[in-house]
């Protein structure tokens, strides 16, 4: 008996973060490269004594709502990838498993203004070894800082790409993009010529 | 008799509250999704579903002509991610979806898959 399929074969999903401090430019990021208008979705996490006192050994529970948008860009028939803006006020947003877990690798987007509200973010990627890129996003063609600048200010690794944008534009957000993935293709040839010294 | 006092949809908001849609279960017992898992509707005309909630008949609408990742499911039909997990669990169960889990952990994307992205972006 010949069993003939009629499954249709599923894309495989791929996903990159875009992190970085309230109002930095993470949603119009990813509405600029987006094919769909960026959608909303929202979680409940459960935050075990996240920033309480300790109480006598009583284990303080309380649960926190954490909204994030994303958008899409399918690749190819057989990729698809999904951006989502983590939630910029949040800091409970690294507490979301589902949503750190298994990226491709992330971007950290940044204001000159407001440097150390990218801290956070980039201590989180580089802890959990996740590739990444930092965008500084001038806005209005404002370009107060030079990438090396904000280098050395963020105290970031050599090869962390450091990418000055406008992430209103298309083009410039995909040069971030690109970026991205080019620090998560080195580190994937890092871990090809490591295993081939064994 | 008296009518019943219906508000539209912008007044109502959401009466039912989520967990309710689900049964009281806040993820599912035997299925595990990630928020890029993909789902599509394994029938593509309307099939008679009639036990089915109407959340877990939207998820099938939505997910006929294409294959929809979980955290779009959820952005789409306005429910909170654990919800559309549990919904989505259900689906399987009856065999009325069929899903792809991204790429497992412990597989390290590679640099040829690296490399397609970056010439799908480049193509944007």
């Amino acid at each position: 008996m010949v069993s003939v399929s009629s499954e249709p074969l599923l894309p495989t999903a791929l996903k990159i973060l875009i992190a970085g401090g309230f109002g930095v430019g993470k949603t119009t990021m990813v509405g600029s490269v987006s094919e769909v208008a960026p959608l909303e979705t929202e979680e409940r996490i459960t935050t075990a004594s996240v920033g309480v006192d300790d109480l006598a050994g009583i284990e303080k529970k309380s649960s926190t709502t954490v909204a994030m948008d994303f958008g899409r860009i399918t690749i190819s028939p057989e990729l698809v990838l999904y951006l989502f803006g983590t939630p910029g006020q949040d800091r409970f947003w690294f507490m979301w498993d589902d949503l750190s877990t298994g990226a491709l690798g992330a971007v950290v987007l940044a204001d000159t203004r407001r440097l150390d509200a990218s801290f956070a973010s980039i201590d989180f990627f580089e802890s959990r070894d996740i590739p990444f890129a930092v965008g500084v996003n001038c806005f209005d063609g404002r370009r107060e800082a030079t990438a090396e600048q904000v280098r050395q200010a963020l105290d970031l690794d050599p090869s962390t790409p450091v990418v000055l944008c406008d992430v209103r534009e298309r083009q410039s957000s995909k040069t971030v993009l690109l970026a991205v993935l080019e620090a998560a293709r080195a580190q994937a040839e890092a871990r090809l010529a490591a295993s081939g010294q064994l | 008799m008296r009518e019943p006092r219906w508000l539209d949809d912008e007044q109502a908001g959401r009466h039912v509250r989520p967990y309710a849609i689900t049964g009281g279960r806040t993820r599912h017992s035997r299925h595990h999704f990630t928020l890029i898992t993909l789902v599509v509707s394994r029938f593509t005309h309307e099939s008679e579903q009639d036990h089915l909630e109407p959340e877990a008949m939207a998820i099938l609408a939505l997910c006929r002509e294409r294959a929809v990742a979980v955290a779009e499911i959820a952005g789409t039909l306005d429910l909170p991610v654990s919800v559309v997990k549990v919904l989505c669990g259900d689906l399987l169960n009856a065999e009325l979806i069929i899903v792809q889990a991204p790429p497992a952990l412990t597989e390290q994307p590679s640099v040829d898959l690296i490399e397609r992205v970056m010439d799908g972006i480049r193509q944007l």
